[in-house]
């Protein structure tokens, strides 16, 4: 088998994420090549001839990840859940990158009648929340800058990640009601976690003592 | 509203062109040839059926799956196919209604509201075989190895066999009395191997430090075949039914690998497809790269129960059009025919006619030409044509 000379692929989601994943493959021995902050490469070699690392919007790793474009990747819950999680195993919580998904609108809101106007990225975890309140709504799905939507009467409330709070008392809105838990996860590539298991098992194993 | 593009097909609908089409009549013929020298029968089951037969016992998924209509006959809402598995056990428990083991072989088109699986298309050519009335592992791996052979004769390789038993979970849920949601919950769990998730899910529950030990073990249990006896050793003390499960699996995969060691097998225990029809051991063909099975299939006991007669059953199934897909790169255009004058230049030359339908005869490719066209010969795939020389019909390069 050729096995040795298989590749291995490993999703991460830019930002904050990247920053906190680095030091944990750094743990296991796997350090990228390229400085990602700088380089306009797409595939980043690592120290390991095998090992490549792409790095990708989060809300895109879980799709790299499920069609087997990557063997790996790393993802935060809530860009897993928005996402659906199909296909995909995700055996290990990085403990990194945490923050709570919140409804969040202006102070001594007085109640809305009739249908809410929620504006939001996650419109399926939204749609899921509020279905589980028995509350009807009306999703607005935005991209950026959630915090504008009630302020210029957008909508009634936002769902958002709430990490520090700052940003939602900077513009005057105030943390509601806690929906999630968010943390990074490791996903896997179902398929790849069974053709390629000899590759695939023993990184899920590093990582995992590399949390610890 | 206008409709703008009036020759598109709806997502998850395709068709199938010129080369791809040849390629994958010539696999359907050679694997219903397959299947015959395994000793199975066709059958064909019809495209549409009352629901209440065509979704069986199978419930909620296939019937989410299935597009319907109302019968102007009868008034009854009847369904489009959308897996055939069901409708050969009718076939078998109804309409046969055989003593001796019964084995069957289908292919059809069914269709999907929703694609089973992300990308997947809603019009799958499913092909499949089915074997009823034998219980032992033997007919488990009989069905197995027809399911690598259709691989193989499809041209796909470096597939991984996934070998798995919803007995294990089924026994170990029950023992600890979860009850049907709580089953629910910890089988999503499961199949998504959140073991963080498992571990709190399991530690709400008030189960016993043996009962919570067992379940936890199941996400973890994949790998190797040394998988089964860490299995033993991990579910010591686990219901009799869950034990033998684990035996039975061991059993398929030492039985397979002494008849076919050139397949690669993995084991995983918390593999669960088809759960809620499924009895007993259950595999999948998987491919490096793709996310998605090739080939799933196992052991569904009782499903005919809805038709009036449970029997042992284990079958697999596939898309045909996956497979081709998946098997090689876009085949080229044939350029291998030959072609004959049009007859307003050979006067009806009966002499032509007859080597054309001779050259046919021998399983070559003769065109005519058209009359007043011009095509150059190679356009239409010819590499040959037939010109009248010394008084005879004779076949030259182009």
């Amino acid at each position: 088998m050729t096995q040795k000379t298989q590749q291995f692929i490993i999703a991460l989601s830019k930002g904050r994420i990247l920053k906190e994943t680095l030091p944990l493959l750094a743990k296991m021995g796997i350090e990228l090549v390229d400085d990602p902050s700088s380089t306009r490469k797409l595939i980043l070699d690592t120290n390991h001839d095998h090992i490549k690392a792409v790095i990708l919007r989060a809300t895109d790793v879980p799709t790299y990840v499920q069609y087997g474009a990557a063997d790996v990747g790393v993802v935060g819950k809530d860009s897993l859940m928005e996402h659906g999680g199909e296909g995909l195993y995700e055996p290990l919580d990085l403990n990194i990158s945490r923050c709570r998904l919140m409804t969040a609108g202006k102070p001594d809101m007085p109640p809305v009648s009739g249908r809410l106007r929620v504006a939001t990225k996650y419109v399926k975890l939204a749609r899921d929340f509020y279905a589980s309140r028995g509350q009807q709504v009306e999703i607005i799905k935005l991209y950026g800058s959630m915090e504008l939507a009630p302020i210029v009467g957008l909508a009634d409330y936002i769902v958002d990640l709430v990490d520090t709070g700052n940003t939602l008392k900077a513009n005057g809105l105030v943390p509601l009601e806690h929906i999630l838990d968010i943390s990074s996860r490791l996903v896997v590539n179902k398929s790849a976690m069974k053709t390629k298991y000899d590759l695939v098992q023993p990184f899920i194993d590093e990582l995992c003592q590399a949390i610890e | 509203m206008t409709i703008e593009n009036p020759w598109l097909l709806p997502q998850g609908i395709e068709e199938i062109l010129p080369e791809r089409a040849l390629e994958l009549e010539s696999l359907r013929r050679q694997l219903l040839d397959l299947y015959h020298s395994w000793g199975y029968d066709l059958v064909m089951p019809p495209f549409i059926e009352f629901l209440e037969s065509l979704l069986g016992d199978l419930g909620k998924d296939l019937d989410l799956k299935t597009f319907k209509l109302t019968d102007q006959l009868s008034g009854r809402l009847m369904g489009l196919r959308a897996d055939m598995t069901p409708q050969v056990a009718r076939i078998d428990a109804h309409v046969l209604n055989r003593e001796e083991p019964t084995r069957l072989c289908y292919m059809g088109t069914v269709l999907h509201t929703r694609a089973s699986e992300f990308a997947a298309s809603r019009s799958p050519l499913q092909v499949g075989c089915e074997l009823y009335g034998h219980s032992g592992a033997q007919s488990d791996v009989e069905v197995l190895r027809l399911m690598v052979a259709t691989l193989r004769t499809a041209g796909v390789k470096d597939f991984t066999v996934d070998l798995g038993h919803v007995g294990i979970f089924r026994g170990l849920a029950k023992a600890a009395g979860l009850s049907q949601r709580d089953e629910a919950e910890l089988f999503d769990r499961l199949q998504r191997k959140s073991i963080p998730e498992i571990e709190q899910w399991l530690s709400g529950r008030g189960l016993s430090e043996e009962q919570h030990r067992h379940l936890a073990a199941l996400a973890h249990l994949n790998g190797g075949l040394s998988v089964l006896s860490q299995a033993r050793s991990q579910l010591a003390g686990a219901p009799q039914d869950v034990l033998e499960a684990i035996d039975t699996v061991a059993d398929i995969a030492e039985r397979l690998q002494a008849l076919d060691s050139e397949v690669p097998l993995h084991i995983d225990l918390a593999e669960l497809r088809g759960y809620h029809y499924k009895t007993g051991a259950v595999f999948a063909a998987y491919l490096p790269g793709s996310g998605r099975e090739v080939a799933r299939g196992g052991r569904y006991d009782g499903i005919g129960e809805a038709f009036g007669r449970a029997r042992p059953a284990t079958g697999f199934s596939t898309d045909l059009k996956a497979l081709v897909g998946v098997s090689c790169a876009a085949p080229e255009r044939s350029q291998n025919a030959i072609l004959a004058p049009a007859p307003s230049e050979t006067q009806g030359d009966r002499a032509l006619e007859a080597k054309v339908a001779e050259l046919r005869e021998a399983g070559e490719r003769v065109i005519y030409q058209l009359e007043g066209d011009e095509t150059d010969p190679l356009d239409l795939g010819c590499d040959r044509q037939l010109s009248h020389r010394d008084g005879q019909w004779a076949l030259v390069s182009l």
